[in-house]
């Protein structure tokens, strides 16, 4: 049985991580898609962090990483206690996550532009394995995109799920990766881009037509609004998807 | 004769067939040399293009589900244009891969600075945990690449056209001690060995010939080093030559961490930190640097006189 998020828990959960982060306006603008993936779409469970069909969920923007701490945490990642040692020495909980600390953190981040080739990577590593199981199916059978069937008999390829914001799109290694990502078929692939307006010199053209550009399926929506979230996740695409979060301007 | 490339791209074709969690990342470079390969394991055998970044990226990606990637360039292009991905996508994921380089130091002489790395394992020495191996011959790309695959930890192949005459039997890890002898040691790293055995004639010295460059075998170097020669053997100092193709002093500071309780002089030779903006052959940039056997012997003979 799934462990449901309480969306109103979250903000107090947040309250609960204090001190000088510097960068609130991550934590919050991440909110609303962190609570639809881990409440609505991706497969994990604290009870099978190593499971080797779990979806991959990787936070790319390290930066603010206080929204993810509280979902993970009332997905029963780790006892909620754990929040308010949040950026002490002692603590799991840096002000970027560590794989090596947390439960559930997939990838340690931080430096902005690593999580998408990451994710690249995690992607081309689970398609191989599923082409070498025995019985494997064709990739293009195995993507099920959204909640996982039960009643599938052979393996799907889990999802590997990447978030970032628009102004982490600057960083050239980004696009190194989303140029070879369509490329290389990887349909399990999913990036979020947060967009809260703050890259510095903007995106002429919007984010989803540099994605469509490269031959991805991108979509749009209102980062504020979780059933358009859930849709624009869960609906299958044949190609890697980008899900281009939009929310308030950082500085609006 | 095949090159240490021709060695590496056989044992790599090998090591995909025999196990399906071996991986190669390449990005361009080398590409027609795998297609064969590439044909039997498309799923494993990853051009990414000219995207460095994203080739060491992916190679940690691959690493983190477990896999043991190899990825391959050209020196600059595999140590210092990504350099962060070292440190991000390999090591702070607590998770190792196979770097293997092709172009060591100033192997393409003309091709200019942009195409020289002699910095590639100074580099890599300020990241945790990384095994560096340096053949000086194609016999001895087989034990380190084997060695390679075994572990999970990070390890640098550092291939190069520069070799010397004849392999020694070397085991990965450890100094080959070439002789013995009293006056002092010169420790000679991959392809140094030769120039600095013809720099050295009629010197009564230990030679210990490097190919793993981390971790440093210290107990060799201090198991075999001469008693210290003077009658005041508690002030007496231990004479160590470092004879490295990569930038000067890369290993000085492990040789000194090796003999922190032994009081010695050490002569570290290597490329020096110059800008040299000349092209001609390896063999005009080694005169240019002191690196051929005259420079070495002229350097080596005032150290131990």
């Amino acid at each position: 049985m799934r462990r449901r998020i309480e969306y109103r828990d979250l903000h107090h959960s947040l309250t609960r991580m204090t001190g000088a982060e510097k960068h609130a306006p991550s934590a919050t603008s991440t909110l609303d898609a962190l609570y639809v993936l881990y409440d609505r779409v991706l497969d994990v469970a604290p009870e099978r962090v190593d499971h080797p069909d779990r979806d991959r969920f990787v936070l790319s923007k390290g930066h603010g990483p206080m929204a993810y701490y509280a979902v993970l945490a009332a997905r029963g990642f780790f006892p909620s206690d754990v929040l308010d040692g949040f950026g002490g020495f002692d603590s799991p909980l840096g002000h970027h996550p560590d794989r090596a600390h947390v439960p559930g953190v997939e990838v340690s981040s931080g430096s902005l532009g690593h999580g998408l080739p990451i994710a690249v990577g995690i992607a081309l590593a689970l398609r191989a394995r599923n082409h070498e199981r025995p019985n494997a199916q064709s990739n293009a059978a195995q993507s099920s995109f959204g909640r996982p069937n039960e009643n599938t008999v052979a393996p799907r390829t889990p999802r590997v799920v990447v978030m970032l914001g628009d102004a982490e799109l600057d960083e050239g290694s980004n696009h190194e990766a989303i140029a070879f990502a369509a490329r290389a078929k990887l349909d399990s692939l999913t990036a979020i881009v947060i967009d809260n307006d703050s890259a510095s010199l903007g995106w002429p053209g919007g984010i989803a037509t540099r994605f469509e550009g490269e031959g991805w399926l991108a979509r749009t929506v209102d980062g504020r609004d979780h059933a358009a979230l859930e849709r624009a996740l869960v609906a299958p695409g044949g190609r890697p998807l980008a899900v281009i979060a939009k929310v308030e301007p950082k500085h609006g | 004769m095949d090159t240490m490339r021709d060695r590496f791209v056989t044992l790599t074709h090998a090591a995909l067939d025999r196990d399906p969690k071996v991986a190669l990342v390449l990005a361009d470079i080398s590409v027609p040399a795998f297609e064969t390969a590439r044909s039997r394991h498309p799923d494993r055998v990853i051009n990414v293009g000219i995207r460095e970044q994203l080739m060491l990226g992916v190679a940690g990606g691959l690493a983190i589900e477990g896999m043991r990637p190899i990825a391959h360039s050209y020196a600059p292009f595999l140590v210092e244009r990504a350099y962060e991905q070292l440190k991000v996508s390999l090591g702070h994921q607590g998770v190792g891969a196979i770097l293997a380089s092709v172009g060591a130091s100033y192997d393409w002489s003309a091709g200019g600075r942009t195409h020289h790395a002699p910095a590639d394992v100074a580099l890599l020495d300020a990241l945790p945990g990384w095994h560096v191996h340096v053949p000086g011959h194609p016999d001895e790309v087989e034990s380190p690449f084997s060695d390679a695959l075994a572990r999970r930890e990070s390890v640098y192949l550092r291939l190069s056209t520069r070799q010397n005459a004849s392999s020694r039997a070397i085991a990965p890890g450890r100094l080959h001690v070439v002789r013995r002898g009293r006056r002092g040691t010169v420790i000679a790293v991959g392809p140094m060995l030769d120039p600095t055995l013809a720099a050295i004639e009629g010197l009564d010295l230990t030679v210990l010939y490097a190919t793993t460059a981390r971790p440093f075998d210290a107990a060799t170097l201090r198991e075999t080093m001469p008693p210290a020669p003077t009658v005041l053997r508690s002030f007496a100092s231990h004479d160590v030559a470092l004879v490295e193709p990569m930038v000067e002093g890369t290993s000085s500071h492990v040789v000194s961490a090796a003999l922190v309780d032994r009081p010695h002089r050490l002569l570290a030779l290597g490329v020096p930190r110059v800008e040299l903006r000349r092209y001609g052959t390896p063999e005009d940039h080694d005169r240019a640097y002191g690196l051929d056997a005259r420079g070495l012997a002229e350097r080596l003979t005032r150290f131990f006189r």
